[in-house]
Formats: structure tokens, C-alpha cells, sequence
């Protein structure tokens, strides 16, 4: 029995920024003080702050240390867990109140406006030993499934709590495996999405980093409801630590036998196995996920038939995503009305997003569905850094769009985004601030996609690469309003042709951008000019001569020699030779440099 | 896992330390005093007794044992408090972990204060 538990979050985020060291330290500082019988060490999951890391929190009091390094651990254990007083240094300074005393986590920003189902042992538990996931109520939806319920009887729970499709698509869940259920074959398969693949997403890898196990329940739960003994687990290689937490789960639950042979002595077998995907963002698309799992290379097949019909190996398969398959064991343990209380009429639950761009708290958030864009942002993200005004978020990766300041107070749910041109998308959030172009940023997507389109069908092969074209000439000042034209053409012609998901959603960010912001294109094109001075070919640096002081340091600090003049008096940038690295404009002390 | 009687053996085994780690504003607190007088007058087998006994009764969803540093009263060290939401703070002093059990027995699970061990049975009203 242990007084006190350390909580290392031990995610990829804290991970990079050295938490495997702080727990060695930890642990050896513990030792030394003879604490070994008094205080636990726990690696767990994302705890969410990822900005803040790496992030310890000791239990029972709940104290928060954000930022910890090695050189801190001897202070915390001698003071803290030894004589408990706080390191208060070290708190996270949201839950130190202006009088300075401690407040709960639960009362901060960031976490009292969450809640968490999907991430709920997230950073609570540890994911490396089954033995934890049992003690917060896992498996026992499982054991619940398999001894007290029919198949029907699940779908039917599963459609009643109205579960849509957390990949993005927003597909009701319980429809695709009624669909499934109804196709008799010799095998079925249940599959798992994990390919998370959008640019700034980590919702599914932190799942799976810090609660593997909810998965892996929730797919014997699908085995059972539609009738398939196999399922498999699409997982990026990008994601070591994930991989080889799913791995150490799967092993505990064969050996528990909650994986394999009549599982609670019913007549229900099921196992799953890993695919590790090699890195194609289209085969996060299903059909191109099924063709990688059947060793051939990841390309998308036309629909119909549906997975549901004919999937994997050719047989009924369905396919959900990490985050879908983390609500369902709670969505049967707690009943299909407790998960429909929360959200929107047609959005029920919860929604994990990745926080990142311009915004405070980078991190992980879980929200239920119909909290506003201004709730996220502003109240649990921590609103935009350096006091910039704050332009539009980008929503559902290079599938989805953005969402302007004027929907600022929209309630987040599946047919809002739709309605306001973008997409809830798998949860990657990105916020772009009054220097972010917009053109720039529809480029940066486009380039995405013409990088992994796989080639197959010709509009998203050919044509993304054109619209690529077009965007590079805009933001070169090289367009005319023709080719506008040309472009927003070129969207409607790819999202009706292409053969998959990628390649139909690709135009996205551009028609996006071109709804709320076309004025910045037409700028671009008519005036030669970025309004949010980003795009160089449009930029140049020029020195004021009235603040010039003439200290050289800029001439000193240019990497091409551009910058001509001499001591005291005004310098010159030669614009032919100038290369916009804005190194100058960096080292000028009095603020005689400026970007026209 | 042949039943979920099973699969409870093991939730019960593993649900007090779990639950440790959860946050609550319904807790009681019993916080032991540690500094440097309360360790040198052995408060730290009487934390170590009470926050065992709050696992193994399966009490940590409502009972959470924490440290604190010098409350200031050191000659009556070791100092245990505790601290019911919307009741008066109740302060043990002289604890020993005998002494300790006796005041979870009849204070946190049977809901009577311990007079004898209080600071002053005068103050609790």
C-alpha cells in the first residue's frame, strides 16, 4: 500500500522533453530517502497541458508541478513527499490563486470546462499494466456484452446513444454495425483506424499512448456484436510509443484471456493483431487502410460495396476509428441515455481535440459537443499569445477548412462545421493568428495533399498539382484573376471526380479560404501585395532612415551582404540583392526596419 | 477470465489505489502535520497506518490522506487533522498509529469525534 502516487505523464510530448529521465531520477531519489515503501511512481498517458511539460502530479493531493527537470526532483521529494510542503516554484500557475493558495486542477481553465469520456484514464492510469485499467471499471462492459447481452442488443444501445464517427466522417456507428451484423459470412472483421494522419493531430496516439486498453475492449465488443472472431489495429510506425504500448496491452489481455478463447467462459472467441502503416496519409482512407492490411500497396478501391459488404479480405468488415472505440465501453456501462444527455440534437458526447498553432495551451482537450470555437480558444486554450488578434481556425486537416473570427461563437457539432464550409475532421485544431496568410496556408495544405495523393485516379493526381500551381503563382504575385477563376473551377472538378475521401476533400482549404477570405487572394493578384506580410516574393524589407542610428548592426548581421552605409549614418537594403531572411529586422534595436 | 466475479476480484483489489487519483470536492481530508517536528515525533508510521487502512477499507473515493508541514503547535506533535466538507476542522494531537486506527474506527467511519485525542474538547462545538 502506497500513501502517495507520482504521476510522470510519460506521452509523446513529455516523453521528448525528457520525463523517461525525470522518472529514473525519481525513482533514485525516492530510494535514497527510503521512500520506496510510501511512495509510487507511475508512468501514465497524456495528461493534456502538453504546452506545460514535462507535467508530474502527486496524488492524493492532486498537486500539479508543470515544467519539471531533473535537477528539481531532490526538492520535491525531500520537501513534498517527505515533509509535504508544496514545491510551489513548480505548480502549474493556473491552480495558484492571486492569494496564493492551491486550487484544484479540476477548478483550472483548462480543465473545468472538459469533459473527459474518450481520455477519461488518460494520464490517471497506467497504460503499461492491465491490472489499473480493471480497477476503474475495465472490462467489465466486456464481461457485461458477453454475459447479459444479445448482439442486437448492443447495435441497438449504440444507435439509441447516438455515436458518430469520431474519424471525421461522422458515420452513426451503431448503423455501420447493424449494416455489418446483417451480412452473413464464414469471417468478419473488425478493424481499427489509427492511421491519425492529419498535419498538428495527436487525438488517437494519445489515446492510444495512455489508455490501450479501452480499445482493445471495445473492438472484442464489435467482434461480438457483428460476429467476428479477428480484428486488427492500423497503426502508424510514426508512433513507437503507441505501437509498443498496444503490443504490451495485447499480450496482458491474451494472458488474462480477455483476448482469445471463450472470454467469460462464453462461446465468444476473439483476437486482434497490429498493422503497422508506413507512413501514407491516404491509407487513412478505409478502403486503401484495407488493401495495406492485405499486404498490398495502400490504395484506395471504389465504393460500393462498402466495407460493411465486402471489406477486408472480401469479407463484411467495419472500421472505426481509436477515439469512437474508446466511448463505447462507458456508452454500455453507463447506458445509451447517459450519452445522449450530452451534446447537440445530432451531435452526442464528447470531442477530443488537438489544440495547436497560435493558442496558450497547446495540448489535448475534451469537450462535449455544442461548446462554442470562443469556449475552446479563449477559456480552456488560453486565447492567443503576444496579445495578437486572432483570425481563423483551421478545422479537420487538409480535409477540412477554417472557421472565421464571425463564427467565433458556433457551437461546435458534426453539422455546424459542414454548414460553415469545413469539417469537424478527426480533432486537430489549428489556430492562426493576424500574421498567418491565408493563401499560404491553403498552400501549405495543397502541398500536403500533392505529396500523398497515391496517383491513382487523375483529378487528385493531376489536378491537385495544378491547383498547387496556381496557389505557388499567387502568392509569387504572378496571377491574374483568370486563374482564380481557373482554380475555384479546378476545386468543384476534384471533388467530384475523385476516386476517394483524399482527393474529394483536397480543394477544402482552398474554397474555404476563397469563401471568408478572398480579398487576401485579390490582393495577392491585384495589388502585388500579402496583407499579413508573409509571402516573400510580395515582401520587402526597407530601413527608415528618420530611426536609422546607423549602428551597422544589421549591415554586420545580413547574410548577403544586401545592407550597404556607413557609421551614423542611414543604411540602405539593396532589394536586388536581399534575400527576406529578416535577419536585420530581428537585430535592429530601434525599430527602423519594416516590411512593406 | 473465465467470469466477471473474476474480473471484481480484481477491480476491488485495484480500485482503492486507482481511485487515489481522482479529484473531488466531497473528500474528507486528513492531513498529518510533517515537518521537521512532526517526523522527528513519529508522524510518519501514523501516516503510513492511516493512508493503508483508508486503502484496504476501500475508502480512498471519499478519504484522502495527505501531508502538511508545521501547523505550529509542536510540542503536541504528531498532529493529525481532519477536515469534513461543511464541518468544523477537528484536530488530533499526539497521534500514535494505534491511536490513528481508533480515530478512523470511530471518527471517519462511524462518524463520532474521538473527544480524548482532540486539542481541546472544549473547542468542538
Amino acid at each position: 500500500m502506497y500513501r502517495s502516487h507520482v504521476l510522470v505523464c510519460g506521452g509523446t510530448g513529455c516523453t521528448s522533453s525528457g520525463s523517461q529521465q525525470i522518472m529514473e531520477a525519481l525513482k533514485a531519489e525516492i530510494e535514497k530517502n527510503g521512500l520506496t515503501e510510501e511512495v509510487s511512481v507511475v508512468q501514465t498517458g497524456c495528461h493534456g497541458l502538453c504546452a506545460l511539460g514535462p507535467i508530474m502530479i502527486i496524488y492524493p493531493d492532486a498537486t500539479f508541478y508543470s515544467m519539471v527537470k531533473v535537477e528539481d526532483i531532490p526538492e520535491i521529494v525531500a520537501e513534498h513527499l517527505l515533509k509535504g510542503r508544496v514545491v510551489t516554484r513548480l505548480l502549474y500557475n493556473e491552480t495558484v490563486t492571486p492569494a496564493g493558495s492551491v486550487k484544484a486542477l479540476i477548478d483550472t481553465d483548462f480543465y473545468k470546462k472538459q469533459h473527459r469520456i474518450a481520455l477519461r484514464n488518460c494520464g490517471i492510469i497506467n497504460p503499461e499494466v492491465i491490472e489499473e485499467y480493471i480497477g476503474t471499471g475495465g472490462y467489465e462492459a466486456l464481461g457485461k456484452v458477453l454475459t447479459e447481452m444479445t448482439p442486437d442488443d448492443v447495435i441497438q444501445c449504440l444507435l439509441d446513444s447516438g455515436l458518430r464517427g469520431r474519424g471525421g466522417g461522422g458515420f452513426p456507428t451503431g448503423l455501420k454495425w447493424k449494416l455489418a451484423r446483417q451480412n452473413d459470412a464464414d469471417q468478419k472483421y473488425v478493424c481499427c483506424n489509427a492511421d491519425e494522419g492529419d498535419p498538428g493531430a495527436f487525438m488517437d496516439r494519445s489515446v492510444l499512448e495512455g489508455d490501450p486498453h479501452a480499445v482493445l475492449e471495445a473492438m472484442a465488443i464489435a467482434g461480438y456484436a457483428i460476429g467476428a472472431s479477428q480484428g486488427y489495429i492500423y497503426v502508424r510506425a510514426e508512433y513507437p510509443i503507441a505501437v509498443e504500448r498496444l503490443r504490451i496491452a495485447i499480450n496482458q489481455a491474451r494472458e488474462m484471456e480477455l483476448l482469445g478463447n471463450n472470454i467469460f467462459g462464453s462461446d465468444f472467441s476473439f483476437d486482434i493483431d497490429l498493422r503497422l502503416g508506413a507512413g501514407a496519409f491516404v491509407c487513412g482512407e478505409e478502403t486503401a487502410l484495407m488493401t495495406s492490411i492485405e499486404g498490398n500497396r495502400g490504395e484506395p478501391r471504389p465504393r460500393p460495396p462498402f466495407p460493411a459488404q465486402k471489406g477486408l479480405f472480401g469479407k463484411p468488415t467495419i472500421l472505426n476509428n481509436v477515439e469512437t472505440y474508446a466511448n463505447i465501453p462507458q456508452i454500455i456501462l453507463h447506458g445509451a441515455e447517459w450519452f445522449a444527455s450530452m451534446g447537440t440534437e445530432k451531435s452526442k458526447g464528447t470531442k477530443v481535440f488537438a489544440l495547436g498553432g497560435k493558442i496558450h495551451n497547446t495540448g489535448l482537450v475534451e469537450i462535449p459537443m455544442g461548446t462554442t470555437l470562443r469556449e475552446v480558444i479563449e477559456e480552456i486554450g488560453g486565447g492567443i499569445p503576444n496579445g495578437k488578434k486572432f483570425k481563423a481556425a483551421q478545422t479537420g486537416g487538409p480535409s477540412g477548412g477554417c472557421i472565421p473570427a464571425e463564427h467565433f461563437d458556433i457551437p461546435i457539432d458534426y453539422d455546424n462545421l459542414i454548414s460553415i464550409g469545413s469539417m469537424m475532421g478527426s480533432g486537430g485544431l489549428i489556430v492562426m493568428d493576424e500574421d498567418d496568410c491565408m493563401v499560404d496556408i491553403a498552400k501549405f495544405f495543397l502541398e500536403f495533399t500533392v505529396e500523398e495523393s497515391c496517383g491513382k485516379c487523375t483529378p487528385c493526381r493531376v489536378g491537385t498539382k495544378r491547383m498547387l500551381e496556381i496557389l505557388t503563382k499567387i502568392t509569387k504575385g504572378q496571377a491574374t484573376m483568370e486563374d482564380l477563376d481557373k482554380l475555384e473551377e479546378l476545386c468543384y472538378y476534384i471533388k467530384n471526380n475523385s476516386l476517394c475521401g483524399l482527393g474529394q476533400t483536397a480543394p477544402n482549404p482552398v474554397l474555404s479560404t476563397l469563401r471568408y477570405f478572398r480579398d487576401e487572394y485579390e490582393a495577392h493578384i491585384k495589388e502585388k501585395r500579402c496583407p499579413a506580410g508573409v509571402c516573400k516574393a510580395l515582401l520587402s524589407y526597407r530601413i527608415d532612415p528618420d530611426k536609422c542610428r546607423g549602428c551597422t548592426l544589421c549591415a554586420r548581421n545580413c547574410p548577403n551582404n544586401a545592407i550597404s552605409g556607413t557609421v551614423r549614418n542611414p543604411h540602405v537594403i539593396d532589394q536586388d540583392k536581399c534575400i527576406k531572411c529578416g535577419a536585420c529586422m530581428e537585430k535592429c534595436k530601434f525599430g527602423a526596419i519594416y516590411k512593406k | 477470465m473465465k467470469s466477471l466475479e473474476e474480473l471484481r476480484a480484481i477491480r476491488e483489489r485495484m480500485q482503492s489505489q486507482v481511485s487515489m487519483r481522482a479529484e473531488d470536492h466531497s473528500h474528507t481530508r486528513v492531513v498529518v502535520g510533517m515537518a521537521t517536528c512532526g517526523i522527528a515525533s513519529g508522524a510518519r508510521p501514523v501516516l503510513t497506518k492511516l493512508s493503508t487502512l483508508v486503502q484496504e477499507r476501500n475508502l480512498t473515493d471519499k478519504i484522502s490522506v495527505t501531508q502538511t508541514g508545521c501547523i505550529g503547535l509542536c510540542q503536541y506533535e504528531p498532529i493529525v487533522e481532519v477536515m469534513e466538507p461543511g464541518k468544523q476542522k477537528i484536530t488530533y494531537i499526539k497521534m500514535t498509529p494505534e491511536k490513528a486506527e481508533e480515530v478512523l474506527e470511530r471518527h471517519l467511519v462511524g462518524g463520532h469525534v474521538v473527544e480524548e485525542y482532540t486539542l481541546s474538547g472544549a473547542d468542538i462545538k
